[in-house]
Formats: structure tokens, C-alpha cells, sequence
């Protein structure tokens, strides 16, 4: 298979559904600050990614398998598929598992990567990928994920807007939302607070400040 | 908030530094004096003859922790880095604006000069008093000039020139006076105006190594938002200066450096005895004096103090940082200007 051209990483779509500013943070700016929920995912996905195969019964089970999706420019490597037959000897249905820490989320994060990795694997092996899965490290528990007409929709919008960033290399204006920006791992670097104020108007009102104070100091 | 991770000084002649697992260790005449897990330090910086295990040199390159070789006065030798990491996109806004750098340098030249005045303030507050009538009003007409010179920087000036020379006004005003601040009794230990490369006096010698610590601070600190340290806006770009560094100092330098030279004198924690005079009228600290330096360098940037700009209480060590960071996140657009930082 022919290499893409600057693809987009699998992983950012996750990101960009959170929020795309962070998405443009962590891949346009190259800022990582690995906190306690990235440092537990990275050693998750460390154990995950040991590539290695395995068949047992119908499924054979590749690990750390390497994706692209032309159409939509995606690149990046699925934890697990399994590689599932109706019959021995039959024909094989890709079936993409994603280790993820923690529970299951409010936010379609996690999905979207998954069909993400569903496209990819539909392109490659010209077979149709109709759900996957989600393991969880919190609960230890697979959630299936069907990649319906609206999961599939979401999923192509956020590679194209995301896409779009990445190829003007622009990282858009912070917006604070108290829930969402809390649990972010960027957020001293990403500051959503401060890139709202006026650094121009602080910088006179601090000058004006330290003028005035020894006025009402002077005896 | 970000960690303030630390800087491991070595400065005893003759130390062995190795890595045993997932720590350094420092030996001295085969006794274990030091033992620091690697995800504790930002840096480790040796003065002078000190050996480096080439496994440690390989572990700390690779986990991004810098490694800064200086002789025994502090002066700069060399540096072993790993990988450059950084955003080229950054950095080519960085070269772009450092063609117009003048809002810019505004902020840095502005809050340098209202950091000065402060000091000069505070001193005349805390022993003012005590100042014979002459030195006091010396100190004082600076003060007043250093407003009139603020308010110009701040509000009108254009030009880059005109700003440079605004800086160099002020500066030369400060140092002026600076030796006036200086309270020890000791004859030995006096200013006779800022010298450098060789400072000729001690008060020079603690400055010259007070700004080289704050010059490697603010050279990790650019280089960890993923700025070029070699590309300045004030300072103009010439082989082998970390101009960038030198910039995002000029603010710092007054309350990290100044007032840090200050109060070690005039506490009398420094005293002559701590200074190496040489025969061609340079002077150095000895090791003594370097320790005691480096001990309430230490000790000053756990000190917490409210960011001007952000808001938010943070130890100083981490100033340098935020500042690069911000300075990072206006050239990429997300802040109208520089937010400097001004002490209060």
C-alpha cells in the first residue's frame, strides 16, 4: 500500500471529539503533559501493543496492527482485531478491539476512534466492518460498538475538520467549559482562562499600578 | 499545575555521578553522598572536574533531562541535550516576529525597568532610614527616573532603538545606585558598578553567577515550550548566544538575581571569606560562597508568589516556564500581546 501523505493520526480523532483545541495542542503544537489518566493509558496500551498473533477456534487475534484509510487520510494502529469466521474455512470479518482506561464515557470519543479504525479496515480488507468493541480497564468489561449511519457521520466529519487544522497547521481559541476542561491533561498549557484576557490592557493597567502605589506610598 | 521539578547541582571536585536503576548517584571517594530518582529532575548542572558515567549521560538524554557542564567559576562549557523537540511552526513565527520584535520588547524592557524601581524601592522602604541623608536621595532620584523612563517605555516610545536605549538609561541609573543598597560592614565586600567577565569585586562575582543559574532556567524553559533559545527579540541574534534566553531574563533578573545578591550580603550570609581575589583583580566566589549561592537559590524558587497575569500562586522556579508559555502562546496567536512578569 502506497504511503499517505502527512495523515491524520487515528488517536487525534479521540482527542477532537473532546475538544478540538486540545486535538490541535497535543498534534500541531507538540505539547504533551502526561498526567495520571495518560501515564495509566500509556502502560494499558504498552501491555496491548505487544505485537503478536494468535488463533484460537474462529478468531484469530492480531495485536498492534498497523491501519490506513486512504479515503479519509487516517493513520495509526488498532490494538487488537480479531479476525472472526461464521465457519472454518469461511471468510473472515474484522472485528477492532480498543483498550481504554477507566469506564465507559458520556462523550462519543472513544467510538469515533474505533470506526475510525472500522474504515480503515473496511478499505483495506474490502470486507464490511459492522461493530467492534471497547474494553475497559476500570470495569474490565467489552462494550460492542455497532457502527451505525450516525457514528459513521461523525466520525468522517471530525477526520475532515481535524484534517483541515492539521493541514493549515492553525490551533483554535481556547473556550472554557468548567466539566470538560477539568479533566484535561493540557490544561496549564492550553490556560482557557488566560487566553481570554487582554495581555496588552494587563501590562498598562500593572505599569499605571506600580506608577500609582508610590504615589499613595510617597510620605 | 506543573511540577517544579529540580536542578541537581554538583559542585563537589572530584564527584562521581553514575545511574543505578532509575536514579542518579553521586560518590564521592566511593561513599554514596546523593541518590535522585530521574523523574524528580529538570536538569543537572556540575561545576568543574566531576565525572559522568556515559550510561547516566545516555538515561538522562534520553528522558529529556539536560545536562549542563560549567568550570569551576560558573562559566558556561558545554551542554548534552537529547533529541530537539519543539514545533516548527512556532518556530518560524518566532523568526517572523523577531523581525518586528518591538511589542515585544516593550513588555520585556517595561517590566525590567518597573522590577528595578521595585527593588530600589523596597529598599529604601525596609532600611531607607537608615541610609545616610546623601545615599537615600541618590537612590530616591533614580526612582523618580525610573518612573519617567517606565512611563515612556509603556506608553509612547516607538522604535526599537529608542526602546534598547530606554533599557541601557535605566540600567546605567540602577547600577549607579546599586552599591548604595549594599549594607555589609565589611570593607571587602563592596560595588564599584557592574563588571563583568571578569567581575572585579564581590558583589559583581554574586551576580555574574546569580544570572548564569537564571540563564540556564530560562534556556530549559524556552526550549521546553518549544522556542528556539538562539533567536531573541531584545537581544539581537549572534552564533552561540542564547538570545531568547537572555530575554525572557531581563525581567527576571531584578527580584531572581538582584534582590537574591542583596539580601545574602546584607544578611551577612556572604562575607569576604567566601570570595577568591586574584591577582588581576578579578574575583570569584570560592567553593564556600558557590554552596551558599546555590542553597538559597534552591530555597528562593520554592517561594510562592501569585502570577501577576495568570492569576494563580505559583513557586518561583516555575516563573521561568510560564513565562516562556506565554510568551509561546502569544506567537502563536492566542494572547493580544506579551504578558511580562511584574513583581508585586
Amino acid at each position: 500500500m502506497p504511503e499517505l501523505d502527512d495523515p491524520i493520526p487515528i488517536s487525534a480523532l479521540q482527542h477532537a471529539v473532546f475538544c478540538i483545541r486540545q486535538a490541535a495542542l497535543i498534534h500541531i503544537e507538540r505539547l504533551w503533559e502526561e498526567n495520571r489518566f495518560t501515564a495509566e493509558g500509556r502502560v494499558l496500551h504498552e501491555a496491548a501493543h505487544d505485537p503478536s498473533r494468535r488463533t484460537r477456534g474462529l478468531v484469530r487475534r492480531v495485536t498492534a496492527l498497523p491501519l490506513a484509510c486512504r479515503r479519509l487520510n487516517l493513520s495509526g494502529t488498532a490494538d487488537l482485531v480479531e479476525f472472526r469466521r461464521e465457519a472454518p474455512g469461511g471468510p473472515e470479518t474484522p472485528f477492532p478491539v480498543e483498550y481504554k482506561r477507566g469506564k465507559p464515557k458520556l462523550h462519543r470519543a472513544d467510538e469515533v476512534q474505533l470506526c475510525a479504525q472500522a474504515f480503515c479496515l473496511e478499505e483495506m480488507t474490502n470486507r464490511s466492518v459492522t461493530e467492534g468493541a471497547l474494553f475497559y480497564g476500570g470495569t474490565k468489561r467489552r462494550v460492542v460498538v455497532p457502527f451505525d449511519v450516525e457514528l459513521r457521520r461523525l466520525t468522517e466529519e471530525t477526520a475532515r475538520a481535524f484534517g483541515s487544522l492539521l493541514a493549515a497547521g492553525e490551533t483554535p481559541p481556547a473556550v472554557y467549559k468548567h466539566d470538560r476542561c477539568r479533566a484535561c491533561s493540557l490544561i496549564d498549557v492550553c490556560r482557557p482562562k488566560a487566553t481570554t484576557k487582554t495581555a496588552a490592557g494587563f501590562l498598562h493597567r500593572a505599569v499605571e499600578e506600580t506608577l500609582l502605589r508610590d504615589a499613595s506610598e510617597a510620605p | 499545575m506543573k511540577k517544579l521539578l529540580n536542578t541537581l547541582y554538583v559542585t563537589t571536585e572530584g564527584a562521581s555521578l553514575r545511574k543505578d536503576g532509575e536514579n542518579l548517584v553521586a560518590e564521592v571517594e566511593s561513599a554514596e553522598r546523593a541518590r535522585v530518582p530521574f523523574h524528580m529532575l529538570t536538569s543537572l548542572v556540575v561545576f568543574g572536574g566531576i565525572f559522568i558515567s556515559p550510561p547516566l549521560i545516555q538515561a538522562l538524554a534520553q528522558l529529556g533531562i539536560t545536562i549542563v557542564l560549567l568550570d569551576r567559576a560558573g562559566r558556561f562549557q558545554a551542554r548534552v541535550e537529547g533529541p530537539v523537540s519543539g514545533n516548527v511552526l512556532l518556530r518560524r513565527k518566532q523568526y517572523k516576529v523577531a523581525e518586528q520584535p518591538d511589542e515585544i520588547v516593550r513588555s520585556f524592557v517595561t517590566a525590567k525597568i518597573a522590577n528595578q524601581r521595585l527593588v530600589l524601592q523596597r529598599a529604601l522602604r525596609d532600611y531607607g532610614s537608615d541610609m545616610p541623608p546623601d545615599r537615600r536621595e541618590r537612590v530616591e532620584q533614580v526612582v523618580d527616573r525610573q518612573a519617567a523612563i517606565l512611563r515612556k517605555v509603556a506608553f509612547k516610545t516607538r522604535g526599537l532603538d529608542t526602546l534598547r536605549g530606554a533599557e541601557g538609561e535605566a540600567a546605567l541609573g540602577y547600577f549607579s545606585v546599586f552599591g548604595d543598597l549594599i549594607r555589609s560592614p565589611d570593607a571587602a565586600v563592596c560595588f564599584r558598578g557592574r563588571s563583568r567577565r571578569p567581575p572585579l569585586d564581590p558583589v559583581n562575582a554574586v551576580l555574574s553567577f546569580l544570572y548564569t543559574l537564571l540563564t540556564h532556567e530560562c534556556r530549559s524553559a524556552a526550549e521546553g515550550v518549544g522556542l528556539d533559545p538562539a533567536v531573541g527579540f531584545l537581544h539581537r541574534d549572534r552564533p552561540g548566544r542564547p538570545s531568547l534566553a537572555l530575554d525572557l531574563m531581563e525581567e527576571l533578573r531584578p527580584i531572581f538575581a538582584d534582590r537574591l545578591a542583596l539580601s545574602l550580603i546584607n544578611r551577612r550570609q556572604l562575607r569576604a571569606g567566601d570570595f577568591e581575589f586574584q591577582d588581576s583583580g578579578a574575583v570569584l566566589l570560592n567553593d564556600d560562597g558557590r554552596r551558599t549561592v546555590l542553597t538559597a537559590w534552591q530555597e528562593r524558587k520554592k517561594e510562592e508568589r501569585r502570577h501577576p497575569f495568570l492569576e494563580e500562586v505559583a513557586p518561583l522556579g516555575l516563573v521561568p516556564h510560564l513565562q516562556a508559555l506565554l510568551l509561546a502562546r502569544h506567537l502563536r496567536g492566542d494572547l493580544d500581546a506579551y504578558p511580562p512578569w511584574i513583581w508585586k
